[in-house]
């Protein structure tokens, strides 16, 4: 078991030096910094000192060992557009990020856990067809349309939530958290419908999916014959049943509500870690896109980790073949 | 479904809601609060560190320069309160007392020496705001001579983007030197700032919100009504606009063309649209052997002047502000905007002229026209990539078959600027940030010949005339104005006649601004706190 572990651990630092020199490759062709920091008509001279001063001239090679040295130091350099460390910057917005991840994901497994097992036991209703409906628009509309829209509803024509900002936060330590105040919760509102209802569209079809099929096997048919409440055969044997991969795809999929926050953190200007990397972007400002690509890679990686032991923990058939194999 | 299982999550959700209806009823706060938005950051409080439009403006709320600009541009009196020049390398400035930074300690004129050689040190993005060769010499407390080499008639031009830092806050927290945009360490003065302006900044969170408070030490009246403004960048467009349309802020810059007519139309909003001195142009290579990417081989045919007027006149610029810019452009017939140069009326720019066009590349050698790529940014300027589509669709009316190749500033910046100067035919915005001719004359219409002068270093296709050159040198030092002017009158004659550079238009700066709120929408494009009145 241990050196599975050790193995897994191996393989999860290749993956972020790929990560790493793949991101420095291609961050050749995202453009100059230099002329993104300084005035049009900054002299040449100028512009000269501070390619230098950056390191900009050495070879890709270079410039990446330099990253990969310091990083495994800790050190993740100083933003270019900020003059301020990247680690700092990044955990000042990582709050942010995670809470506005959190309130997306429990806003998708309860929405997504409801309506999927209405639309299972009223399969033929009204209200299951149009839940149908509404999941397909949830999964086709691309998500910075879906924030702009309702934008365009509660903020601008009802004028009910805010459009854009965390609202108030409050600091605790170095957390912030907009969960305390009341601005606070109003501007989790629309972020987090936008950001979870891809999610929560996927877990409703699969509830669904998953809830028909359980519905139709031996044990809920004894169950009903043993005369058994609707009610506990729905939703203490049937939804029980459905809900052991609704969990795993949930696990899965909350790393990459954190990491592709980035659109609707963007249509939002939620001050989180996407929307700094979006800025970066647009600046050239390759400290922190190569800081946040790593940090994302890293999210994958250990929730791939943990996948896996989880699985090797559940399912004993693996333990056996891993033992094996070590 | 099963009612009784869900009736906790019920209460809960009422209870939320009760709790959410008490605390918003809250006493709304008194203080008069502006809002503010931009589409970028206010990327660093040190006021040396980066010379763009909106920082500066920014800074001005609380940081002032010994001499600036009023609402017309005209240079007026700041923490100078006069000035006088002796003789002509020599300027006096008499500063103002009672004068207190934000620390509370008082500016002298040692902090006027201080910063003037701040300004000027390495890592400075404000080193030409201040003429190189000037020394700065104590009179006494509250008196600073100028003393340059050389009589210069723009010495003062710049010194509104000037801003006098105080010297003994920049010891105490090892902010002497300037802040570089490449820092490699973090410097208080970029996070923390101390001027001696009308507003204080009580909370910077670089990228996210920054907070200015009115400052009760202010020496002068300020017309301005405000206790508190907050500012926050919006990238998105159409975020940006929602939130003012919906009331949760004041101000937003810019609103983009297609949704002007939409705010303005709105209940609690307008667009303030006024000229820009920012010229966008097109410009050609006429220095290559060869031109890059075209179908004429062996030879460069913008090095021939029919050429190039044939490329002027086949640009309807008429149609350009009428339907890409929605009529907010004004065509210009000069590199400068019009309130920059007071003989700018003189100047008419040449009809659109498709016929001659076709006659006069005929005449040239290319009756069917050649193939030349255009190099166009398109998140940089309003509309870019636009206007570079209706210049190829106008330029392939005449037999020009034009290569778009439209990409976002990052990559255009790098692809066309020195040292590569990649690009056949390009176009560029310029604002001269001397607010002054020499600046297009030496930048942008200077031959690029001898390569160790910064002379022609934006002068992409090398437009080379020896006659503007000898002109803009002596412009350089011409005190007297009148003349000065007819020099440059000139000079831009010069140009015009060689058909050296294509220009388009300014386009007009798009503010959205609330109905409660007043302000000053100046040509620079800053939006100057101090000027700003909301109702409340």
């Amino acid at each position: 078991m241990l050196a599975f572990i050790l193995r897994r651990l191996l393989q999860s630092v290749g993956v972020l030096l790929a990560v790493g020199l793949i991101a420095f490759a291609m961050f050749r062709f995202a453009g100059d910094p230099v002329n993104q920091l300084v005035a049009p008509d900054t002299p040449y001279a100028e512009r000269l000192q501070i390619r230098q001063s950056l390191g900009l001239d050495d070879p890709v090679l270079v410039q990446f060992a330099r990253y990969a040295g310091n990083a495994m130091r800790g050190q993740f350099g100083n933003s270019y557009q900020f003059r301020q460390p990247v680690s700092t910057l990044l955990a000042e917005r990582m709050p942010a990020t995670l809470e506005l991840a959190l309130c997306a994901t429990v806003f998708a497994l309860t929405a997504g856990i409801l309506m999927g097992v209405y639309s299972a036991l009223h399969r033929d209703s009204v209200g299951a067809k149009l839940l149908q409906a509404i999941s397909l628009v949830g999964v086709s509309l691309p998500t910075f349309l879906i924030g702009i829209l309702l934008i365009f509803l509660f903020s601008v024509t009802l004028g009910w939530l805010p459009s854009y900002g965390r609202g108030d936060t409050v600091r605790i330590g170095w957390w912030t958290t907009g969960f305390l105040t009341v601005s606070g919760w109003k501007a989790l509102v629309l972020p987090s419908i936008t950001l979870g209802l891809f999610q929560m569209t996927l877990i409703m079809r699969l509830v669904r999916a998953e809830m028909l099929e359980v519905l139709r096997t031996d044990y809920i048919r004894f169950a009903r014959a043993r005369g058994l409440t609707t009610r506990s055969i729905h939703f203490g044997h049937a939804l029980k049943n459905t809900l052991v991969p609704v969990i795993t795809v949930a696990g899965l999929q909350l790393g990459s509500i954190i990491a592709f926050s980035i659109i609707t953190e963007t249509v939002f200007q939620w001050p989180g870690m996407g929307l700094l990397f979006v800025q970066a972007v647009q600046n050239v400002d390759v400290p922190i896109m190569a800081a946040y690509l790593l940090l994302v890679a890293l999210i994958f990686v250990t929730i791939n980790l943990v996948v896996d032991l989880l699985y090797t923990i559940v399912d004993p058939r693996l333990r056996l073949s891993v033992r094996r194999a070590a | 479904m099963s009612p009784v299982k869900f009736r906790p999550l019920l209460a809960c959700l009422a209870a939320a809601t009760a709790l959410v209806a008490i605390a918003g009823t809250a006493p709304a706060s008194a203080a008069n609060t502006f809002r503010f938005a931009f589409q970028g950051d206010l990327k660093s409080l040190d006021p040396y560190t980066l010379k763009e439009t909106f920082t500066i403006a920014a800074h001005g709320a609380v940081y002032e320069s010994l001499v600036t600009r009023d609402k017309d541009l005209k240079l007026v009196p700041g923490l100078a309160e006069s000035w006088e020049t002796p003789e002509p390398t020599r300027y006096r400035f008499h500063l103002r007392k009672n004068v207190k930074f934000h620390d509370g300690s008082p500016f002298t004129a040692d902090d006027v020496i201080f910063s003037a050689e701040r300004v000027r040190a390495p890592g400075s993005n404000f080193q030409t705001n201040v003429p190189a060769d000037a020394t700065f010499v104590k009179v006494d407390d509250h008196t600073v001579d100028m003393v340059l080499k050389n009589p210069n008639p723009i010495a003062l031009y710049q010194f509104g983007g000037w801003y006098i830092m105080s010297k003994t806050w920049a010891e105490k927290h090892d902010a002497l030197k300037p802040t570089p945009v490449a820092a490699t360490t973090p410097s208080y003065a970029a996070l923390h700032e101390n001027g001696t302006g009308p507003f204080t900044i009580t909370e910077h969170q670089p990228g996210v919100r920054t907070v200015f408070k009115k400052f009760d030490g202010y020496w002068g009246k300020v017309e301005s009504n405000l206790d508190e403004a907050i500012f926050t960048t919006i990238s998105n467009d159409a975020t940006r606009v929602a939130a003012l349309l919906s009331g949760e802020v004041d101000w937003v810059d810019p609103v983009p063309l297609q949704d002007q007519s939409r705010v303005s139309s709105s209940a609690n909003a307008v667009v303030v649209n006024a000229p820009e001195l920012r010229t966008i142009y097109l410009g050609m290579d006429q220095t290559s052997d060869e031109l890059r990417g075209s179908n004429v081989k062996g030879k460069n045919p913008f090095k021939d002047v029919r050429v190039r007027e044939a490329f002027f006149r086949a640009i309807d610029e008429d149609a350009i502000v009428k339907r890409v810019m929605r009529g907010q452009a004004t065509p210009a017939a000069l590199l400068i905007a019009p309130p920059l140069f007071p003989l700018s009326n003189e100047f008419k720019r040449p009809a659109y002229d498709p016929a001659k066009a076709k006659a006069l590349l005929a005449e040239a050698g290319y009756p069917n026209g050649f193939e030349v790529p255009l190099d166009c940014p398109n998140d940089r300027y309003v509309n870019d990539e636009a206007i570079c589509q209706a210049v190829t669709s106008m330029l392939a009316r005449v037999g020009v078959k034009v290569n778009l190749i439209a990409q976002p500033k990052a990559k255009y910046f790098a692809k066309i600027l020195k040292p590569a100067f990649d690009t056949s035919f390009y176009m560029l915005g310029w604002t001269p940030s001397s607010m002054d001719s020499h600046n297009i004359l030496f930048e942008i219409a200077g031959c690029r010949t001898d390569k160790s002068s910064p002379r022609g270093t934006t002068n992409l296709g090398n437009y080379c005339n020896p006659k503007v050159d000898a002109l803009a040198d002596k412009i350089e030092r011409e005190t007297d104005q009148e003349a000065r002017n007819l020099m440059i009158k000139q000079a831009y004659e010069t140009i015009m006649n060689d058909w050296g550079y294509i220009p388009l238009h300014q386009q007009a700066l798009a503010w959205g601004v609330s109905k409660k709120v007043k302000l000053v929408p100046r040509a620079d494009n800053q939006m100057m706190l101090f000027w700003v009145s909301k109702e409340q």
